[in-house]
């Protein structure tokens, strides 16, 4: 269920260059059940920003009552965010949409498993349910530069883990799909967070041979499915007026599903 | 005692908040978050004869206190919200205006004619002021001419009153209004959303992919105080007012400006919850400032002595 709470800051960091990673406490948690769902934040106290940010849950810890996001400070809300301090109540609305099934995947199987940038963040609870559900893991996490790479080491410890780097400060130069092209063809399931370019690579060359399973971003209003802000095309109706929602269908789809 | 019932044409409200047109969708996903009865009325999303995808994203972009949006009316179509959307609405005891839109008068006429016959829905709202489609639309609000012809039309042919939402983007206000009111209007909504847009900061093009949008939120809502204040003088049909509400306070100022109702938009997506809420604070408000009913301060802006424009039955 859907809720909507006033959640206190337990720990707040920058992990990277304008990269943090915040963790909230409150009674949300426990509707939190699937990695890849995302909650939608209220950064400021009035009018402005007016809108909420909609930021991925990264860690689950039903235990201790808290979830962990990790976010990059750039714009107006994710500024304000980042600059709350422990103890504090954030308004959190969530959690939202439908995420990845590790289930997609079988014990003994290995799941590849792709990140970009911001889009990392989401990987970390899947990657962790994967392997306690006896899956492979391999990773492959793409960032800018060396500055801004982050859980390099706690994705190690579950799974091999592969760094890309624009500039080639760190791991290998280039894109993820550098080193993907470059890997045995061991898994059999894809699960990928990241911009859109990088979804459509992934999705165009895997389509056909893998179960790929892809999470998207769009601009949103309400978060719910109420507005119609995020929506996408469907692929069998790719000019038509069937549609899916990015907050309420998604974010997560199956390749192929909708229009990248 | 009741502080907050009002009737208005067609429309029997427990109290006078209900969620604008497009920012509530058809109720479903609010329906999972609190109880719909509370809600005076609900606008339902716009429906078109046939169904539409609308404009291409991104379709949001946050301004200062406010924000812009392109939806272009994506709806499901006129023979999908009738068999299923509206009968879903049926277990709430809460009015549906039915929000509708087209590109052409046969299209008004069309979905007014079927949609006005489903048992819950209770008014319609005319959409003539929509920012964002290429026809249609917006044409329809800024000629107080072809305004009225509209209104006609689809007054000849509704079975429930018809509201008329204008448009602000005009320079004449009361032109409009005036004309809708000859067109037969059975009431006004006012304001639909302000023409504006935005520039991404890294490259300079458009953040909306369809250019413009319509700004909507508190920053509109000087804007809309003004416009509801020289309409509600110059019309005697009711005026359900919105742009900017944000809060209880907010709700009294459009009912000084003028207005017998309200509706609320944007802050939907701030607050989900801002509708329940607005309408639990109102009475606490009300006894606070001196008034035993809402309906007391409908025109207090020009109108303050004498008791007017109360449309309670
Ligand atoms: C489902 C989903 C999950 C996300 N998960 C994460 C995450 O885990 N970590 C993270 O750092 N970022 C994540 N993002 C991106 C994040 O929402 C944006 O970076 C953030 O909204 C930008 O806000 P701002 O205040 O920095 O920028 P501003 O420029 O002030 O934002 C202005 C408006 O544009 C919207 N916007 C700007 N960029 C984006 C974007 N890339 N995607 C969606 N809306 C945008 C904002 O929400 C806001 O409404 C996610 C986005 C989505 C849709
Ligand atoms: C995302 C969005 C979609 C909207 N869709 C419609 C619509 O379909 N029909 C309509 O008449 N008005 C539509 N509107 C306008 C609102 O109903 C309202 O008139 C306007 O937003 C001003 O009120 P507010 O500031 O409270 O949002 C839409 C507004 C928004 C923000
Ligand atoms: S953001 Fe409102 S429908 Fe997805």
């Amino acid at each position: 269920m859907i809720k909507n709470e006033a959640m206190k800051i337990v720990s707040q960091q920058e992990i990277a260059e304008s990269i943090y990673e915040l963790t909230l406490s409150g009674s949300l948690v426990s509707e939190m059940n699937q990695p890849g769902q995302f909650v939608h934040i209220k950064t400021g106290n009035g009018y402005e920003p007016l809108l909420r940010r909609p930021i991925s849950i990264s860690a689950i810890d039903k235990e201790n009552n808290t979830f962990t996001m990790v976010y990059r400070a750039e714009g107006k809300g994710t500024s304000l965010l980042s600059q709350k301090k422990n103890d504090a109540a954030i308004d959190v609305l969530g959690p939202l949409g439908n995420g990845f099934s590790p289930e997609a995947a079988m014990s003994g199987e290995t799941a590849l498993l792709v990140g970009g940038g911001i889009g990392v963040p989401p990987l970390y609870e899947l990657s962790k349910r994967l392997t306690k559900l006896g899956v492979n893991v391999i990773h492959v996490l793409g960032f800018q530069n060396a500055a801004t790479v982050f859980y390099e080491e706690k994705f190690q410890a579950l799974g091999e883990t592969y760094i890309t780097t624009v500039d080639g400060s760190r791991g290998t130069k280039g894109f993820v799909t550098d080193v993907i092209d470059k890997l045995s063809d061991s898994y059999t399931t894809i699960f990928a967070c990241g911009p859109t370019p990088m979804l459509r690579a992934l999705e165009s060359a895997y389509k056909e041979t893998k179960e790929v399973f892809l999470s998207l971003e769009e601009r949103m209003g309400c978060g719910i499915g109420a507005c119609f802000a995020c929506v996408c095309h469907t692929a069998d109706d790719p000019t038509g007026f069937h549609y899916k929602k990015v907050c309420s269908d998604g974010p997560v789809f199956r390749a192929g599903e909708v229009v990248l | 005692m009741n502080m907050l019932d009002i009737q208005l044409p067609g429309l029997d409200l427990k109290n006078p908040i209900m969620p604008a047109s497009g920012c509530f969708g058809f109720g479903k996903e609010f329906g999972n978050l609190y109880d719909l009865n509370v809600l005076g009325a609900i606008m339902v999303k716009a429906t078109t004869p046939e169904p539409r995808f609308g404009n291409p994203t991104p379709r949001v972009a946050e301004t200062s206190s406010g924000m812009l949006n392109a939806i272009g009316l994506q709806n499901p179509g006129l023979k999908h919200v009738m068999a299923d959307e509206l009968p879903w609405l049926n277990q709430f005891d809460v009015p549906i205006i039915a929000n509708i839109a087209g590109s052409q008068v046969e299209d008004y006429v069309t979905v007014a004619r079927e949609i006005s016959k489903v048992s819950n829905v209770k008014a319609l709202e005319l959409n003539i002021s929509c920012p964002n489609v290429k026809e249609g639309g917006i044409t329809f609000g800024t000629d107080p001419l072809v305004a009225k012809n509209v209104t006609e039309a689809v007054r000849a042919v509704s079975e429930v009153p018809v509201y008329v939402k204008l448009s602000p983007n005009v320079t004449n206000i009361v032109e409009m209004a005036q004309a809708v009111e000859a067109g037969g209007a059975d009431g006004l909504t006012m304001i639909n959303t302000l023409m504006g847009m935005r520039l991404d900061m890294k490259t300079g093009i458009p953040i909306l992919a369809n250019k413009t949008g319509g700004l909507s939120g508190p920053a509109i809502k000087p804007v809309a105080i003004r416009m509801i204040y020289e309409v509600s003088q110059a019309v005697t049909i009711p005026i359900i007012g919105m742009g900017g509400i944000m809060t209880a306070e907010d709700v009294i100022e459009f009912f000084y400006a003028g207005a017998s109702a309200v509706a609320v938009g944007t802050a939907n997506f701030t607050d989900p919850f801002v509708c329940p809420k607005i309408i639990e604070e109102l009475p606490v408000l009300l006894k606070k400032l001196g008034y035993n009913h809402i309906s007391e301060c409908t025109g207090r802006s020009w109108n303050k002595h004498e008791q007017f424009a109360n449309h309670r039955a």
